[in-house]
């Protein structure tokens, strides 16, 4: 199970950076990271080395912070890689709630990371379909 | 200019032999009509034939806003329901308002004082009163309509809002007279410099504001703007509405309709009389009303009084100026707010009680309440769309709790500041 991490962020000077530093300070790597945003607040969300610790910290450091379950698949980094992907979700009736993309070293694979509702269904619909899924173990190897 | 001229200059010696009369027969009809008074008399061992002089009040038991809850919507009524012919009501500290009641005779009796305040003011049967108070459950409009038609005066009974719509009347129908919270009125004057409004077209003379506290330096600015006196008027709906009290043209203190109303200034903390010309909390009997009359009831307005005669040669006590309040209740736009209100809401919601603070501002002359809340675990959702849904709906609850619109803003946590581990719940910039 990949575990994301979610802060709360006002729109405030100075929120993110403070974030990072509680982050860098507990020596917790950022693998991915993406932000939501709207005119007073934001979620930044990320992939980190150690969610639960992370998540420790930074609510000791007084933000709210949470874990979310999400999926994330390889996709080919090619026109119409992630369409064939999306492809499959939604012909399983799986609405995504939110995704993202990052990358690692240098690779013809895009990594892509889908918040759904129901990640059993997802998953089984995306491997059914051919995609590979990454492991836990396969993130922290990033 | 005197409405009632024998009543208004009535030597104080024989006002307080009138007092008397009519507080001895206000003791009777709440003693006998209201188990709520006759439980309080008994608990104190005192009893309507105690009282032979208007001093004598100080015998009798004291009236919360809460006891008007308690008994809500119409136990501290005196006269049955058959009588009564109108309720308004205002907001309670949680949840449910609260409710008065008048006869056929207090609405007459009401409109009489506030005939006598629009003459205060200047006004007589000439005059083109515009009432922009809000119309509705709120004294405010009803309260100074009925006074400016019993005046004889032309009523224009336009309610609060579309500032550019009153200004219209005002250059249309020649309105003498203006009667709305001093904010609104500020508001007006800023809107008529924006249309570039010719002030030659405008006939206003005086203004009758009250519904919210409001400074002299506020006064000054609203005479200079609208070019107009500005009376300041006091009242509350639980004694009546608008026209418990009433600047005259000289300004020097607030006279009290003390035929009507038995005016005490007490200590808030030791409940005992204060003199004449001491700060303190401002307690108030009706000594003149059918539907609803209250005995002692606690205002926790912060004033003074004086009995000196005024220059206008009214001998009514005059009180100064509310000077602030001996509970937390915030008055955003002449609407009673009160943290707990708030408070009830956001607790409603989340289950826990979320740390959460009140600001209020006042934005070119309007006054603005925002709700900050701190997103603790139990509200955080790491999706936007769940965050904004239950920013909306506590923004939609409070404002169906307190009739007035809000802003919420979810803040980090503990960027509310604590002191003493006590967060400080309300911040008032309006500097009034």
């Amino acid at each position: 199970m990949i575990k994301q991490i979610s802060v709360f962020v006002e729109n405030k000077k100075g929120r993110l950076a403070k974030i990072t530093d509680v982050l860098g300070r507990g020596g917790i790597d950022l693998i991915a990271l993406s932000i939501a945003d709207t005119t007073n607040f934001g979620i930044m969300r990320c992939i980190v080395s150690d969610p639960d610790k992370a998540v420790t910290l930074l609510k000791d450091g007084g933000f709210t912070a949470s874990t979310t379950e999400v999926i994330v698949a390889e996709v080919t980094d090619k026109p119409g890689g992630l369409a064939r992907v999306l492809e499959l979700l939604d012909k399983a009736g799986i609405s995504v709630e939110y995704l993202y993309s990052f990358v690692r070293t240098p690779s013809e694979n895009a990594l892509i990371l889908f918040r759904v509702e129901n990640v059993a269904a997802a998953k089984e619909a995306l491997q059914t379909g051919g995609v590979k899924l990454l492991t836990e173990q396969d993130i922290q190897n990033i | 200019m005197y409405w009632n001229k024998e009543l208004e200059c009535m030597d104080r010696e024989q006002l307080l032999k009138v007092q008397a009369e009519k507080l001895k027969a206000t003791a009777k009809r709440v003693y006998e009509n209201v188990p709520f008074y006759k439980k309080a008399f008994d608990d104190i061992g005192v009893s309507p034939e105690d009282i032979k002089s208007a001093e004598d009040v100080r015998l009798l038991p004291f009236t919360l806003k809460q006891d008007l809850r308690d008994n809500y919507p119409f136990g501290m009524f005196a006269s049955p329901m058959s009588e009564i012919c109108r309720v308004h009501a205002s907001s309670g500290t949680t949840g449910k308002p609260t409710v008065v009641g008048y006869t056929a005779r207090d609405i007459q009796s009401w409109a009489q004082l506030m005939a006598r305040t629009f003459t205060f003011a200047g006004g007589c049967r000439d005059s083109v009163i515009q009432v922009a108070y809000g119309y509705g459950l709120f004294t405010g409009g009803l309260g100074a309509h009925y006074g400016a038609e019993a005046l004889g005066a032309v009523t224009v009974p336009v309610s609060g809002g579309n500032t550019k719509r009153q200004i219209m009347l005002m250059e249309d129908f020649g309105t003498t007279i203006l009667a709305c919270t001093p904010s609104y009125a500020l508001n007006i004057a800023e809107v008529i410099d924006e249309l570039g409004v010719n002030r030659k077209n405008l006939k206003l003379k005086a203004g009758v504001f009250g519904a919210e506290p409001w400074t002299e330096a506020m006064r000054t600015e609203i005479e200079q703007r609208l070019g107009v006196l500005a009376i300041d008027i006091y009242g509350l709906s639980e004694i009546i509405g608008p026209g418990v009290a009433s600047d005259c043209m000289y300004k020097k203190g607030l006279h009290i309709a003390e035929d009507f109303f038995l005016a005490e200034i007490i200590d808030p903390n030791t409940l005992e009389p204060l003199p004449h010309g001491q700060k303190g909390e401002l307690v108030i009997t009706t000594i003149d009303k059918d539907g609803i009359p209250l005995i002692r009831y606690r205002t926790r307005d912060i004033t003074s009084l004086s009995v000196e005669k005024c220059d206008c040669g009214r001998t009514l006590a005059r009180m100064d100026k509310v000077m602030g309040r001996t509970d937390d209740m915030l008055i955003i736009r002449g609407v009673n707010v009160y943290p707990s209100q708030i408070e009830s809401v956001l607790v409603d919601m989340a289950e826990v009680q979320p740390h959460y603070q009140i600001i209020v501002d006042r934005v070119d002359n309007f006054d603005c309440l925002e709700v900050q809340v701190e997103v603790s675990s139990a509200l955080f959702s790491d999706e936007i769309r769940h965050l904004e849904t239950l920013s909306n709906k506590i923004k939609a609850e409070i404002q169906s709790v307190l009739g007035i619109g809000v802003t919420v803003t979810l803040v980090e946590p503990k960027t509310i500041a604590r002191s003493e581990g006590k967060a400080r719940r309300v911040i008032d910039n309006r500097n009034i």
